[in-house]
This record gives structure tokens, C-alpha cells and sequence, in this order.
């Protein structure tokens, strides 16, 4: 059965605090928590958040891995914290709010870079020319729905973002995930628009600087595989523009 | 001076059904701008969590709409609007369609036509589904094809506290930009709700920790009646502590629910759901799953008594490619792997069919205000809501509100900018005033979980009129000390605290909703199902009932059932 059988054990919390109109940087506040052998690293948050100090802000929702708010760096690493199993952690957790965001509060990052990043990959299907619902939906083999499947279970939770080399050091890194989700729709049997994508991904500061460093990969918690996106993203958008300039030579 | 925008239409909530309602609206009218506020990014909208599906008629598979509507009004136990569920199933496909055309990775048949699944209560496998995560991807899906519209205008992390009503009709919100803790005025001639459901009333719940009951909160403050409350949905596979939804899709796919002595407790006992069994609907199969624990068949857990859902017959493979996020869950939340053990199961409270009262076109009483998806009862799911019919009931109801919402305004006017600006101001003193109130002595924490705890003991599968009574009157004593909340958070900056305190208000107008109209229900239908009065009673009760905010409390009023071609009859399968 469950391991929630076990006794509760006391850890000790170190958690990033800030407030903008008070603090001029980030500092650290520690909590005491009796955790059942059974949480997650978010339930101690929201113990915290209870019973001892309802000042703590922090970002979550679903608790079940899939609404992507909750991400954190746990002891460093960017971790989703409703997965996050305490029984793989020793007596002190130190929880951060994601790298390589800008902090708004405590545990909470601003993620309007992220949105407009997102965005610029054009993440929908371009057709030129829409069909009305009337004429049904379209066909699509199994095999042509798994050349993208993988690559449309990214949840946004940005942990790849928190843990990529590049974009700590060139935060205008398009990223892992908003290239995973252009590709996603480049795969996508359905779609048309590979042509105005593979212009954005050979745009500044997109594919090509990737770094091969599979650190997003690592850390995704969904499987995603956002290194091999970007990889097979990269050699598209160079066949592509050559294929374009074939066709310009010859046309 | 308070900062204030300017929109035709307002939507509140980016889940599924405000999201289509956005699209909806800006492709009814090209000049048309919508303004879509919500209190998290649209993508962490609680549409996300859901699992198994979305219902459907589709060609050649047996099913006809008839067969459709049938379905949903015999699961509704008869309280359902038959006009509201014609407009649905007819509608049902379309939407399905659209999505698809927007890039919903639905799973196929190997000819490339999408596949279907059974569901409970449904007569033939017209549920839609994406292996076992169609919210996620039914929401990214709408959210990524909502990125196209720049008349679309998100303001995210911004949340909704009072509507503005000028002259008898809603003119426009005040929210509050939740980054910056500064109050805003939206003004539009249409205010769209589509905020979902209020499943943190309760102690153990499948909802996530947003769905607090604000939109209906909003429309019961403004005077707008909240319909069938009493008809809460318990789901019968819930994981033990936790609450998190195992999804239906398990037993549509051949799961077995068995008691302690691994007996399919369903096919072996009566229970109502006849040839059916493990797709009877979900109120019939969460009372048997009571009844066997009740019983001495359930068993004993650190977070009470449970039964279990058997998946192992089905074989990896299959669990791999239909039901993966099943077996995820189940490792993360229950330390079980489903292809070996039985997952620990209970019911657990996932869906509210009452809601803000709106007619087929997602209209209120109250002049431009709609309202569409969990938050609103379009009354199409009356007493017992099917499985896979919320998902679609969002893209369909929303869709149509968005299109309703851009007709109305065309003839309405834009409202008194100087009253709506005095009533948004008022709205923010008050903010201004609870954040880090001092004085007080209560603890939200506290009066949040003694609110659950309450609607626990008066409101879950079986329900008694003693401990219904006993949650009327538990709610109008934490209603009064809610009073004397104490805030510690005097920050502006992303103060969560102040936003837990607004929701808590939200959930007490909405859990007292939920038990007056219980308690004065004494006869049993679809979800509400009456210990002392086990029957049900259509002479006496088939019809909707309402509740209405007074100063004083909650008012109880009622409302005819709309019955065309289904006339009510005893419902077995």
C-alpha cells in the first residue's frame, strides 16, 4: 500500500522571501515543518502558508503535475513541487523561486518574457485555407499523430527555462519550451505553416544557440524532450531555407 | 486615480469555456474586442486536470443526437432542460470538430478518423478523448489557437471582485491586479462568466486550489438567483488523501471496481446500474461504493476506508496508450503501479451541477451578464451530470455565450462612466481596507476548513436532514465570523493572502447556497440522495430550485423544468 503509513518527520524549510516594495534583494527565511512521510514538497508549503505564516507567497493550483504553476528550484534543481517527493530529501530543503526569472514575490516569477516567447512561435495551426466544422474533422494516422504527440505534453512549467545554461546567460534565448511547441505544430500533419515558423526558429537568439547541453530535458517532468525538439527543429529550419533557396534559383 | 480599460465584451475566467466564449466573440464581429481576465494564466486554468473525455455524436458508430439527448436527461435524472440539452448534443459535434481543426491531438483509429470510448451512462462509446489528458490538451488547445486574435486582450493574474451594474444591467468589473495589488475598472456591455466550478467548499475534492466559487459569487451578490446547488457530483474514483481524479476513462476502458474480498461489487449486488456496471453513472456507483464500505467490505487506509479499481487485466500496453496519466498518478499520489496492484479508490467531490442561472444562450436575468461552462447552470445536466458532457458543455455554451454577449451589446449603451467609476472606487476602498487588517480574530485557514468540514458532514454522498440542517446553521455562524477574518499580508505585491480571504467569502455564499437548497430538497434524485426520504417525488419536486442573496441570508425560491419529447420516467439501467 501507500508509504503514507510512516511516522512524520521534521525538516527544516529554507525558503527565498521578497517583497519589491521592503527588500532590495531576495533573503531567506527558515521554517520548522512536521511532514507527513507521504507529501510532496508543496504540502509543506502550504502548511506553511496554513498555519505559521500566511505571508509566504507562492503559486499553485491542480496538485497533480499537470497545470505547471508550481515549479521551484528545490535544493537547486528546478523541480515541480507537487511532485516532488520530501522522502527523496534530507533534514534541510532549501526552496527558491525558479531560476533565470526575474522574482516578483517570495517563490513567484514574472513570466511575461516567457508569454511573448511562446507566442512568437506562432503555437497554432496556420492553414491557407480554414475549414468550417461542417466538413468534419480531419484524418490523421496514428503515426502521423505520434511524429508530435510527445512534443504537445509541455505543461509551460518552465523548469527547462530554470535550468538551461543559455538562457542564464542570454535571457533572450528563445528556449526550450516555446521552440518544443513551435515544432510540435511543425510536426503536426495538419498544419501549414512550417514555412513562417522555420523563419522565426532562424531568427536571433533561437535554435542555432542552443548548446546541446540536454539539461532541459533532464529536468522536464513530462517527458517532453525539448533537446530533441530543438535539434530536429534546427535541421528543418536549414533544410528548409535551403529547399527555399533552391526554389528561388529555379523559380 | 484608478487605472480602467475599455472593452466590448468582459470575459472572467481563461479556462475552456471563457476561452472559446473569447474566440467566439471576436469571430462574431470583426471589430469586436474582448478583454479576458482571470485570476492565473489561462493554461492553469483547472479544464487542465480533467481526464477522460468529451461526449459527442459521431457518424456511423450506432449513436444518433436522440440517442444523445436521451442519455444526458435519463443520467440528469429528469431535472434536466431539454431545450438546453437538444442545443447541446446538436452542437456537440461541431465544437468537437473545431478543436480538432485548432490541433487537438484527439487519438485515432488507425483510418484517421478519431476514436471514441465509452463513458457512464452513455449507450454507445461517443466519447472524444487524447489518451487520458483531454483538458490539458482540449485548454493548451484553445489557448494556443486564442494567441491568433489580437482583439483577444489578456489580463492575467487579475481577479474579479465585484460586477458593475449601472441602470439595471451590467456595465463592466473591478478587478484586482493581483502582481501589482492595485484595483481596476474594466468597463464593457457584456460581461461573460466562465469562472468553473467551487469544488474547495469541500475537504476532499478532485478540484484544484482556484476553484473557489467566484463567479457564482459575483452573480449571487448582483441579485442573480444560483440554480440546483444542491446537486454536487461525487466522482467514484478518487485517490485516498489526496483527492486527485482517477479518471472514468479507466472503467470505460475495462476497469473493475471490486470491495476488500475483490468482488465486482457492481455486477454481483444491485445497485441499480444494471447490465451496465462499471459504466453506471457516477452518483449510483460513488453510493455503492459507501454502502459496500459501510458495509464492512471497504478497506482500512491512513485516510479512511477505500475500495479499489483493478486495471491489471488490462495489460500495460493498453494502460501505456490509453491510460498513462492513470498509471503516472497512481505511482506519484498512491506509491501503486497499476499494472500490477489495484489502485487505492473513493468517492471524492468533483463537479457542481448548479450554477449561475442562465437560459439556453448563456443569458442571465440580469441584462448582459452570461455565463457558461461549471459556473452556470444551463440546467443540462439537472441532477447528475455524464460523464465526458462537461468538457463539451464548455466549448458549446461558451461558444454561444461569446456570440449572444456581442449581439447584446450592439443594442445596449456603455453605462454612466462616473457612476461605474464611483462603484469601482468604493470596491477598492474595501480591498484597500481588508488587506492586512489587524483587528479580528479569526483565522481564514481555520474558517476555510471548518466550512469544508461542514459540508463534509451535511452535504456528501448520502445526506441526512438533521446534518443538512446542521451545515445550514454550522455556515451562518462561520459567515458571521468570517467578520472578523485577521489579515497579517499587508504587502500589495502578489499578496496571496488577501486573495485566499476573498475566495473563502466566495465559498461561504456558495457552500450556503449548496445547503439550503439540500436541506429543503426531502425527496432523493440523481446526486442528491436523501437517507430519510429515499424516493423520488415528482409531484412535489421536479423542479429547479433557486437561491437568492438577501441581506439576511439565503433566499429559496423555485423554477419549472423545461420537458419537451423525454417525459420523466424511473431511472435503471
Amino acid at each position: 500500500m501507500a508509504p503514507e503509513t510512516g511516522e512524520m518527520r521534521k525538516r527544516t524549510f529554507v525558503v527565498t522571501r521578497f517583497d519589491p516594495d521592503k527588500d532590495q534583494v531576495p533573503k531567506t527565511q527558515t521554517y520548522e515543518v512536521a511532514c507527513r512521510p507521504d507529501w510532496k514538497v508543496l504540502d509543506a508549503l502550504n502548511h506553511i502558508k496554513d498555519e505559521i505564516d500566511p505571508t509566504l507567497s507562492h503559486r499553485w493550483s491542480c496538485r497533480m503535475a499537470v497545470c505547471g504553476s508550481c515549479g521551484m528550484n528545490v535544493n537547486g534543481e528546478p523541480k515541480l513541487t507537487c511532485k516532488t517527493q520530501l522522502a527523496d530529501y534530507g533534514e534541510v530543503v532549501e526552496v527558491e523561486p525558479l531560476a533565470n526569472f526575474p522574482i516578483v514575490r517570495d517563490l513567484v516569477i514574472e513570466m511575461d518574457g516567457f508569454m511573448e516567447k511562446f507566442k512568437s512561435v506562432k503555437p497554432w495551426v496556420i492553414v491557407a485555407k480554414e475549414k468550417a466544422a461542417e466538413e468534419g474533422p480531419n484524418r490523421q494516422s496514428p503515426e502521423e499523430l505520434s511524429a508530435f504527440k510527445q512534443f504537445s505534453m509541455c505543461i509551460n512549467c518552465m523548469l527547462c527555462y530554470a535550468a538551461c545554461p543559455v538562457v542564464a546567460k542570454e535571457p533572450h534565448f528563445l528556449g526550450p519550451a516555446a521552440i518544443a511547441l513551435g515544432h510540435r505544430y511543425n510536426m503536426d500533419s495538419r498544419d501549414e505553416g512550417a514555412a513562417e515558423r522555420n523563419e522565426v526558429f532562424r531568427g536571433e537568439g533561437t535554435v542555432f544557440h542552443c548548446s546541446y547541453a540536454n539539461e532541459c530535458t533532464e529536468v522536464c517532468p513530462k517527458n517532453v524532450d525539448p533537446a530533441a525538439a530543438i535539434n530536429q527543429a534546427k535541421l528543418n529550419a536549414v533544410v528548409d531555407w535551403a529547399a527555399s533557396f533552391v526554389v528561388k534559383r529555379n523559380g | 486615480m484608478m487605472e480602467s480599460f475599455r472593452h466590448d465584451v468582459i470575459v472572467v475566467g481563461g479556462g475552456g469555456a471563457g476561452l472559446r466564449a473569447a474566440i467566439a466573440a471576436v469571430e462574431a464581429d470583426p471589430k469586436v474586442t474582448v478583454a479576458l481576465v482571470s485570476k492565473v494564466y489561462p493554461m492553469r486554468s483547472h479544464t487542465v486536470s480533467a481526464e477522460g473525455g468529451a461526449a459527442a455524436y459521431v457518424e456511423g458508430k450506432g449513436d444518433s443526437l436522440e440517442k444523445h439527448a436521451y442519455d444526458t436527461v435519463k443520467g440528469s435524472d429528469f431535472l434536466a432542460a431539454q431545450d438546453s440539452v437538444d442545443y447541446f448534443v446538436e452542437q456537440a459535434p461541431l465544437e468537437l470538430t473545431r478543436l480538432e481543426h485548432w490541433g487537438c491531438p484527439w487519438s485515432r483509429n488507425d483510418d484517421g478518423t478519431v476514436a471514441t470510448r465509452p463513458f457512464g451512462g452513455m449507450a454507445v462509446p461517443r466519447t472524444w478523448f487524447a489518451a487520458d489528458k483531454v483538458g490539458f490538451h482540449m485548454l493548451h488547445s484553445l489557448f494556443q489557437h486564442s494567441l491568433r486574435f489580437d482583439r483577444i486582450v489578456r489580463y492575467d493574474e487579475h481577479f474579479v471582485t465585484k460586477l458593475l451594474v449601472d441602470d439595471g444591467a451590467v456595465k463592466g468589473v473591478a478587478a484586482l491586479d493581483i502582481r501589482s495589488g492595485a484595483m481596476r475598472m474594466f468597463q464593457g456591455r457584456a460581461v461573460i462568466l466562465a469562472t468553473g466550478g467551487a469544488g474547495k467548499c469541500f475537504p476532499f475534492t478532485t478540484n484544484g486550489n482556484i476553484k473557489t466559487g467566484d463567479g457564482m459569487s459575483l452573480a449571487y451578490r448582483a441579485g442573480v438567483g444560483l440554480k440546483d446547488m444542491e446537486f454536487v457530483q461525487y466522482h467514484p474514483t478518487g485517490l485516498p488523501g489526496t483527492g486527485i481524479l482517477i479518471t472514468e476513462a479507466s472503467r470505460g476502458e475495462g476497469g473493475y471496481v471490486l470491495n476488500a474480498e475483490g468482488e465486482r461489487f457492481l455486477v454481483t449486488r444491485d445497485y441499480g446500474v444494471g447490465q451496465k456496471a462499471e459504466l453506471g453513472p457516477r452518483d449510483m456507483i460513488s453510493r455503492a461504493e459507501i454502502l459496500e464500505i459501510e458495509a464492512g467490505r471497504g478497506i482500512k487506509g491512513p485516510y479512511g476506508e477505500f475500495v479499489q479499481l483493478d486495471l491489471r487485466h488490462l495489460g500495460e500496453a493498453k494502460i501505456m496508450a490509453k491510460l498513462p496519466f492513470v498509471r503516472e498518478l497512481s505511482k506519484i499520489y498512491a506509491g501503486v503501479d497499476p499494472v500490477h496492484e489495484p489502485i487505492p479508490i473513493r468517492p471524492v467531490l468533483h463537479y457542481m451541477m448548479g450554477g449561475v442561472d442562465t437560459d439556453v444562450r448563456g443569458a442571465t436575468p440580469l441584462p448582459g451578464l452570461y455565463a457558461a461552462g461549471e459556473v452556470a447552470c444551463v440546467s443540462m445536466n439537472g441532477a447528475n451530470r455524464l460523464g465526458s458532457n462537461s468538457l463539451t458543455e464548455c466549448l458549446v455554451f461558451g461558444a454561444r455565450a461569446g456570440r449572444e454577449a456581442v449581439a447584446y451589446g450592439r443594442g445596449a449603451s456603455d453605462g454612466q462612466e462616473a457612476r461605474l467609476r464611483a462603484a469601482a472606487e468604493e470596491e477598492g476602498a474595501r480591498i484597500d481596507a481588508l488587506r492586512g487588517r489587524k483587528r479580528g480574530s479569526e483565522k481564514i485557514a481555520a474558517l476555510r476548513s471548518e466550512m469544508q468540514t461542514a459540508m463534509e458532514s451535511g452535504c456528501g454522498v448520502y445526506r441526512k436532514q438533521e446534518s443538512m440542517q446542521q451545515a445550514v446553521s454550522d455556515l451562518a455562524r462561520i459567515k458571521s465570523r468570517y467578520d472578523d477574518i485577521a489579515l497579517e499580508d499587508a504587502s500589495k505585491v502578489f499578496n496571496t493572502e488577501i486573495l485566499a480571504a476573498l475566495e473563502l467569502g466566495a465559498m461561504l455564499d456558495v457552500a450556503q447556497a449548496i445547503a439550503v437548497s439540500a436541506a429543503h430538497r426531502t425527496e432523493s434524485r440523481g446526486a442528491h440522495a436523501c437517507r430519510d426520504f429515499p424516493q423520488r417525488n415528482d409531484r412535489d419536486f421536479l423542479y429547479h430550485s433557486m437561491v437568492f442573496h438577501e441581506e439576511s441570508g439565503p433566499r429559496l425560491d423555485k423554477k419549472s423544468v423545461t420537458i419537451t419529447r423525454f417525459q420523466p420516467e424511473e431511472r435503471k439501467y
